[in-house]
């Protein structure tokens, strides 16, 4: 959509619809985006985590972005659409509603959160910003996806 | 001779050199235990005399001196002149490490090994002494013998200085050869060959006692030679034409030409004897006459060096005179394929990573074929058309490619064990205890646990087992003895460390927590608590730091070592009686046969290993235990019940079990527990997934897998499972999460 | 030349010695590993030469020569014991089995060869 000038000073962005809102992430850490896939879940397993799936022979966790976010569960159904990401070494499956676009930004038009000390959601979002009169939400992924947890021995 | 095939020898030599080293360790250890016979003590021999004869190859002088000293004392256990000792036996380990070191200080070009000299000393008093290191025998053919100047007929000497006058010296050879001559495959031919290469020969055949043809006895001696030789030709020279056969033959050999010996008619009297007719019948040459080939040009020039001694120290010879003996020996009717019997086979030495990558290639195989078999078998195809049949040889195609990558994956663990060994020599004579190492179990083991491993035996040696005076007064053998043992349990490898020492000092555990402010100075703890606490980092019992284990590397480093290979240590110990590490791994090898069940319409993968047997539920077999928990009874025993669909979370307790199918496992300690499932699909083989870490450790799930139909299902820890259960298969409210 | 000759020893760093140095210089090579398989390969040739090791599992170079000497056909075969003892009741002790001559590890090549030339021609 934007041009693509390779321009550090700009970002692109793949943005998102989960519960009437819209987030996105950099694009640089999207491998693949798939349609639902019913994911085995994982007992005892914190409850943003939906399960894992069979991502061509790789089992991948899935994370129901909405719970992680403090929200109602995504209800999971052909209409919905998970965004393989990764982030360092860890790769994850964001199960959101639906994809809605690519964006290039250019960074100083990121604006940082406001302060909510109410909204749990306000930890996992790096920046906002205004496209076409819509807020979008740009995700800290390093956040949304957890630390390795140590092993209990 | 450094040139590329040389250099492949050598690799290779090493490689052979750590085999002999492996199977010299075997020996010795069979030896030790009192397990062996005539043919163990020959196989020690061996292994060191090999690599002693190898090395010589490649002039790797500290290795051949050290192996040599070795291999004499050995030698004499051999034949019997030494007794096995146990400290002889200490002496043998010792030299056997260094052997070891000696093989790869040559290898990588480093240092010698210190303390051989003394090793060797120490060796060499079992057998009153060595020579030492210059002892090594001189590289010999055999001796000449004397000369003696016995012709058997006159010498006329009158011919001499008529031959002296001539620039060349001039030799008289007589040989005499003893039926053991033509015995040991001797052959006159080539050695007048021999000697005619060397220089102008005439030579001149000798009956001793004319003999009617018929009568003959063909293998009787009857013959000598007599031959003259005239070229730049030492007597050493000649003399070396004989190494072989000096024991079987008289040599004489004098200066100048020997006047011809009037002793068989029917000679001809000319010094150069001319091919005669093969009709004369008094002439029984066997054939032995016939014109030699012109010598060479008379080898002044020294071609081959010989650095390596023997007793010719004159190079005069020169290899290209054997090239002038141009008679061809028809090769008798040998195979025409110049066909080698099979040699030991090649190696090659392989990156793990990159076997890994291998190992999950070949899986993902195996789940595609699985699935194409399961939508083959969907789309109703008949059975025999071209599709299955050439499915079905695809499955057994994956099949083999499957055990073939298995087998490079099992990695032996005997390589590690045998360094256990070693460490475990070497730690208890640091700290002057008495300690024997035991290994036990199957052996499919990571080298990455070389470290903890090393560590925990080195602790065990420190500060687990007691000084043998402690010991003699506890009434235990002064003996310590350390097991490593290695085994496949429900699916993961169980890997235990015990030794049966003193056990933990529980109290002196707990002051030392509470000094370094680890625990609360008035916290309850339980045994396995304080046991326990050895795993926080900075934690050490050492009074002084010892030469072996103190140095800050703490159980809490092992631990996470085995925790980043996916593993989990637990302890326990007894005082007075020893104390036991228990490491558990997942397993290495990527493929497991499972039983697939289901459970609360989730479909999971219980390892077959684990499964004792199965039955089907009826409440009568059903007891209550507590409020919530259930027993069963089983053969007389009453074995805990636990809903599988309940403590994966997967649903409340049910209120009937019957019907429902039970699992009987067993875990690490021997108690068995019964699983409740659903149903049983199926037993198959799966691959082995891995669960990222990220999400904490599941209890209960050892790790995933694909199913045919593409579907992941869990595979189980039962042991784990039931650790960390709660039991209940009655009461309300086990809510699913997620 | 074109000899042939069997190698019997049992390290393989030797038998692989033994290959370069006698197919370089045109021999047909044939080797086993111990006296066992040193006979069973025999059989299916008829060397110019032996050459065998001492020190050997299941049957040892005295034992091979012996059996080798039993037989028939090679009374006369030429054999060269290749180990590194040299003592002098080992050399007796291989010549009362038969022996034909004696090489004393490490082995130089060029003698070797010249050996076998002594011994078969």
């Amino acid at each position: 959509m934007a041009d693509h000038s390779s321009n550090t000073s700009e970002l692109e962005l793949l943005s998102f619809r989960l519960a009437e809102e819209e987030y996105s992430v950099d694009i640089m850490s999207v491998r693949e985006i798939r349609g639902w896939t019913r994911a085995t879940p994982l007992p005892h397993a914190p409850a943003y985590v939906r399960g894992v799936i069979n991502l061509r022979g790789t089992v991948l966790p899935v994370v129901d972005l909405s719970v992680r976010l403090g929200m109602a569960p995504v209800e999971g159904d052909a209409r919905n659409v998970i965004i393989v990401v990764q982030v360092g070494s860890q790769t994850a499956g964001l199960l959101v509603d639906a994809v809605s676009d690519i964006l290039a930004l250019p960074r100083n038009e990121l604006q940082a959160p406001p302060e909510l000390a109410a909204d749990t959601a306000h930890s996992f979002i790096e920046a906002l910003t205004i496209v076409d009169g819509r807020m979008i939400r740009v995700l800290d992924l390093g956040a949304v996806l957890p630390d390795e947890a140590s092993e209990a021995a | 001779m450094a040139t590329d095939p040389m250099a492949e020898i050598r690799a290779s030599f090493f490689i052979e050199c750590e085999e002999l080293l492996e199977s010299l360790q075997d020996a010795l250890s069979d030896m030790d235990e009192g397990n062996y016979d005539n043919e163990t003590i020959n196989v020690v021999f061996r292994a060191v005399h090999s690599i002693k004869g190898g090395a010589g190859a490649f002039g790797l002088d500290a290795l051949v001196g050290f192996a040599h000293r070795y291999e004499t004392v050995l030698d004499e256990l051999r034949s019997g002149r030494l007794e096995l000792t146990p400290e002889a036996m200490k002496l043998f380990f010792h030299a056997a490490d260094l052997l070891g070191d000696h093989v790869r200080a040559a290898r990588d070009a480093g240092p010698v090994p210190p303390g051989s000299e003394e090793c060797l000393v120490e060796l060499e008093k079992l057998i009153g002494g060595g020579a030492g290191p210059a002892a090594e025998e001189e590289v010999t053919d055999f001796q000449p013998m004397g000369l003696s100047f016995d012709f058997g007929g006159a010498l006329d000497e009158d011919l001499a200085p008529e031959e002296a006058a001539s620039e060349l010296p001039v030799w008289t050879v007589v040989m005499r050869p003893s039926a053991a001559l033509y015995a040991s495959g001797n052959e006159p031919l080539h050695l007048l060959r021999a000697l005619a290469a060397l220089g102008e020969a005439s030579v001149l055949c000798i009956e001793d006692s004319p003999a009617d043809l018929d009568a003959l006895d063909p293998e009787a001696v009857t013959l000598h030679w007599q031959i003259t030789l005239t070229g730049d030709i030492t007597e050493a020279d000649i003399r070396e034409v004989f190494d072989f056969v000096e024991d079987v033959c008289q040599i004489d050999i004098t200066e100048g030409a020997a006047g011809l010996p009037d002793l068989a008619p029917a000679l001809s009297s000319a010094p150069t004897l001319a091919a005669l007719p093969d009709s004369a019948p008094e002439d029984t040459g066997f054939g032995f006459f016939e014109d030699l080939p012109a010598p060479a040009p008379a080898p002044s020039a020294a071609s081959a060096p010989e650095p390596s001694a023997p007793p010719a120290p004159d190079s005069a010879e020169a290899p290209e005179s054997a090239a002038a003996v141009s008679a061809v020996i028809a090769p008798a009717a040998a195979a025409a394929s110049s066909k080698e019997h099979a040699e030991a086979s090649a190696t090659v030495r392989v990156d793990l990573d990159r076997i890994d990558r291998l190992v999950n290639l070949v899986g993902e195989l195996v789940i595609n074929q699985a699935m194409l078999a399961q939508s083959v078998a969907e789309a109703g195809l008949p059975p025999n058309s071209a599709v299955m049949t050439g499915l079905e040889a695809f499955m057994m195609l994956t099949r083999d490619i499957q055990d073939s990558v298995m087998m490079i994956r099992a990695q032996p663990v005997k390589p590690l064990f045998q360094r256990m060994a070693r460490i475990v020599r070497e730690a208890s004579h640091a700290v002057g205890k008495e300690v024997r190492l035991r290994t036990e179990g199957d052996k499919t083991v990571i080298e990455r646990l070389a470290d903890p491993l090393t560590h925990m035996i080195r602790n065990a040696v420190d500060h687990g087992l007691e000084t043998p005076d402690t010991r003699a007064a506890a009434g235990k053998p002064t003996e310590g003895v350390i097991t490593l043992s290695a085994q496949h349990r429900s699916g993961r490898v169980v890997i235990e460390v015990s030794d049966d020492g003193a056990g933990i000092n529980r109290p002196k555990v707990r002051d030392i927590a509470i000094a370094k402010g680890l625990v609360a100075p008035d916290a309850q703890l339980s045994d396995a608590e304080i046991d326990n606490l050895l795993f926080l980092p900075g934690f050490s019992t050492a009074d002084k730091v010892s030469a072996l284990s103190g140095r800050g590397v703490g159980m809490d480093v092992v631990r996470s070592s085995i925790q980043s290979l996916g593993g989990r240590i637990s302890i326990s110990s007894e005082p007075g009686k020893g104390t036991r590490f228990s490491i558990s791994l997942p397993l290495t090898l990527a493929v497991l046969d499972g039983m697939v069940v289901s459970v609360a319409g989730e479909t999971l993968v219980v390892p077959l290993s684990s499964i004792l047997e199965t039955a089907t539920l009826s409440s009568e077999d059903i007891r209550a235990l507590g409020p919530e928990t259930n027993v069963i009874h089983v053969r007389g025993a009453f074995v805990p019940l636990y809903d599988l669909g309940a403590e994966l979370g997967y649903r409340c307790p049910r209120a009937n079990y019957e019907g429902g199918i039970v699992l009987l496992t067993a875990q690490e300690n021997g108690a068995r527990s019964a699983l409740i499932v659903d149903a049983i699909l199926e037993q198959r083989q799966v691959v082995i997934k891995g669960l990222q870490r990220s999400y904490g450790h599941i209890p209960g799930v050892a790790a995933a897998t694909i199913l045919g139909d593409g579907q992941i299902a869990l595979i189980l820890d039962p042991a784990d499972l039931v650790q960390n259960a709660s039991g209940r298969t009655r009461g309300p409210n086990l809510a699913l999460a997620g | 030349m074109s000899l042939t000759v069997l190698a019997v020893d049992d390290s393989r760093t030797i038998r692989d010695m033994l290959k370069l140095a006698l197919t370089e210089a045109g021999i047909t090579l044939h080797l086993a590993e111990d006296g066992v398989h040193g006979l069973e390969v025999l059989e299916g040739i008829a060397p110019d030469a032996i050459i065998s090791d001492i020190n050997m599992p299941r049957l040892d170079g005295f034992g091979f020569i012996e059996a080798v000497r039993g037989q028939d056909k090679h009374r006369a075969t030429p054999i060269l014991v290749l180990t590194t003892e040299s003592a002098p009741e080992l050399k007796a002790r291989a010549r009362a089995a038969g022996a034909t001559g004696w090489i004393v590890k490490p082995f130089d090549p060029p003698k070797l060869i010249k050996a076998l030339q002594m011994v078969a021609g």
